[in-house]
């Protein structure tokens, strides 16, 4: 279904080309256009009637001509409930580094919660001065922090190191998105109840129905970490943590722990489930690498990309995402030739610390064969691997998390875009 | 002397006012030393307080539970999803077994083969399971099931029982099994020509 929607959509300019063919008129900017004339335009009916009026109120949605951009249940992974799943987001469709709210990928360990703001309580407490209890009537009344940040699961792409199992992008890199995130800074509430100085690791829990727990490092906490009550200008949506969350900016996903409702502080991680049995990497040796919070660089071309159609040869503008947990993306370079050459793609205003950053690059299709893709380089001077490359350092098997390798689609002749991972 | 004193804390005192006006631009005086938390008892929090330290099992209450209590749990409470004996059942996959598998192409994850720590089992368990009906458990219920499944994966024996004490002396195949995050592990180079 969706497949053939995005090859309906990609192929809009061939489409608008053979409207304009058989319409036989002149539309400014199309060579093709330009060559005839001969059946006026009609004056669209919408243009002759009034529109819908204005309600009393309301909640504005997506044109009902785009219902084909949702959120996607996990479907190449397959789980047996949907209490602990995930969909991933369609990032093909998205404009620009912000995720509508209603697309922001989802991952809950038991189900979305429906919390009542008005009964929701935070606590700090552990080695602290003073345990304390807040409102969120309370963690409103703190100055507000705002800033655009990506989120990325740690098994994004875990479908695709040792085969190409995910047919479009929304698949194979759905688990990210980007917001404006808003909510107060972490370390305000932690000075506040007054940090024993012995004080190294946070516990960050959730009122959900997993009681979902991480460890995270204090340092971290104090740095950079948000308490996240909105998202884009609104309230978090409840499969997003309403109505407060942590926000660990460049770090896995799950430790940015959703319906937060208490933090401790201690001297040493608490080596949870979700810290050693999961979230954990893989090694040579049968090792697991645990506390891999980071995200590090990467990229992927969103357009074209898997199910995708070009309708023939021409100019065309690869387009894509690249974000670091490290830092600023400095520069993409983007491959026709399967790796072999490459060009430095332009990117697009803003690059934010932590955030995606779209990159663009046109490109003249010759109707042959192509292997496109994308590699990523961030301000600290890393360079985003290939899947060889993550391969000598790390054994990709089973649940392959932090999986950030360069993402190759092929192009066939036909213009048929495919996973080409391997 | 004297006046050039006075004229440098004219100066200051313009630069203190210019500060602050910029500053108020985005938050009042009054907020920036907001303080709204309220104080509350340890004893208070008790109730959400269910976090335990695993390695050590610090945090681990009191209570008990064997493995034949726990066979009698886990096939009221967990059969259902988890089937007969933790094989697997409709909705979760085995829970027994993959103790030496890491080092083989197929690595199998279970309780008994990947939790470095005995409590994992109870944290997790009196935190989340069952699914449908999490922080139901009674402690001796979440160590007799704990025990239960520990011996099905021949961690422990059939008269074991798990209590504060017993919990944390498991020991786990995986125990010595993870390494810290030691990236950057990979060191790709920025090459853009005839690259290999």
């Amino acid at each position: 279904m969706r497949r053939d929607t995005d090859q309906t959509r990609l192929g809009r300019r061939g489409f608008l080309r053979r409207s304009v063919l058989i319409a036989g008129t002149a539309l400014a900017g199309s060579g093709l256009a330009r060559a005839a004339a001969g059946a006026p335009l009609e004056v669209p009916p919408t243009a002759k009637e009034p529109g819908r009026g204005i309600a009393e109120t309301s909640y504005g949605s997506p044109s009902k001509y785009e219902s084909h951009v949702m959120r996607h249940r996990s479907d190449v992974l397959v789980n047996r409930q949907n209490l602990s799943d995930w969909s991933m987001a369609p990032i093909q469709h998205q404009h620009g580094i912000v995720t509508p709210n209603g697309l922001i990928f989802e991952r809950h360990h038991a189900g979305v919660p429906d919390i009542d703001p008005k009964t929701h309580r935070l606590v700090i407490h552990g080695m602290v001065k003073q345990p304390l209890i807040f409102t969120m009537d309370d963690i409103l009344r703190y100055p507000s922090v705002s800033r655009f940040h990506f989120l990325e699961c740690s098994g994004n792409t875990l479908t695709d190191h040792s085969k190409a199992a995910s047919k479009t992008v929304q698949q194979s890199h759905g688990l990210l998105s980007g917001a404006q995130w808003t909510g107060v800074a972490a370390a305000r509430l932690l000075n506040e109840a007054g940090l024993d100085p012995a004080g190294k690791w946070v516990l960050f829990e959730g009122a959900d129905g997993s009681n979902h727990t991480r460890s995270v490092p204090l340092d971290k906490v104090m740095d950079d970490v948000l308490l996240v009550y909105a998202a884009n200008g609104e309230m978090l949506r409840p499969e997003n943590g309403y109505p407060l969350r942590a926000f660990i900016p460049g770090w896995e996903g799950n430790v940015s722990v959703k319906w937060l409702r208490r933090i401790k502080v201690s001297d040493q991680p608490w080596d949870f489930r979700s810290e050693t049995a999961r979230y954990t990497d893989p090694m040579p040796g049968g090792k697991w690498r645990q506390f891999s919070f980071v995200m590090e660089a990467k990229s992927v071309i969103t357009r074209p990309s898997g199910g995708m159609r070009l309708p023939g040869p021409g100019l065309y503008e690869i387009l894509g995402f690249a974000w670091s947990g490290r830092g600023k993306i400095r520069a993409v370079d983007v491959s026709v030739d399967g790796g072999k050459n490459w060009r430095e793609a332009e990117l697009a205003e803003p690059t934010l610390e932590k955030s995606l950053t779209q990159f663009r690059l046109p490109w003249t299709w010759d109707g042959t064969p192509a292997k496109i893709q994308s590699r990523a380089v961030d301000s600290t001077g890393y360079v985003q691997p290939t899947i060889q490359d993550i391969g000598k350092a790390r054994a990709l098997t089973g649940f392959v998390q932090h999986h950030n390798a360069i993402f190759p689609w092929a192009v066939s002749a036909g213009g048929e875009v495919t996973n080409a991972i391997v | 002397m004297r006046s050039s004193k006075l004229l440098a804390i004219i100066v200051v005192a313009a630069a203190m006012t210019t500060a602050c006006a910029v500053a108020t631009q985005s938050r009042s005086p009054a907020t920036t030393e907001a303080k709204f938390g309220r104080p509350i008892a340890e004893a208070d929090i008790a109730p959400w307080d269910i976090d335990i330290r695993t390695n050590t099992g610090k945090g681990l209450p009191p209570g008990r539970g064997g493995v034949a209590e726990g066979k009698a749990v886990y096939e009221a409470k967990c059969l259902a999803c988890h089937g007969p004996d933790a094989k697997g059942g409709p909705v979760y996959g085995s829970m027994v077994g993959g103790i030496g598998s890491f080092t083989t192409s197929t690595r199998v994850l279970t309780p008994g083969s990947m939790y470095p720590y005995a409590p994992i089992l109870f944290d997790y368990i009196r935190r989340a399971m069952p699914m449908d009906k999490p922080l139901s458990l009674t402690a001796n219920e979440v160590y007799a099931v704990s025990a239960y499944i520990l011996n099905l994966n021949g961690l422990v024996p059939a008269d074991a029982v798990m209590d504060q004490t017993s919990m944390p002396k498991v020991q786990m195949p995986n125990r010595d099994g993870f390494i810290l995050d030691d990236r950057p592990d990979t060191h790709a180079v920025r090459c853009m020509k005839n690259c290999p």
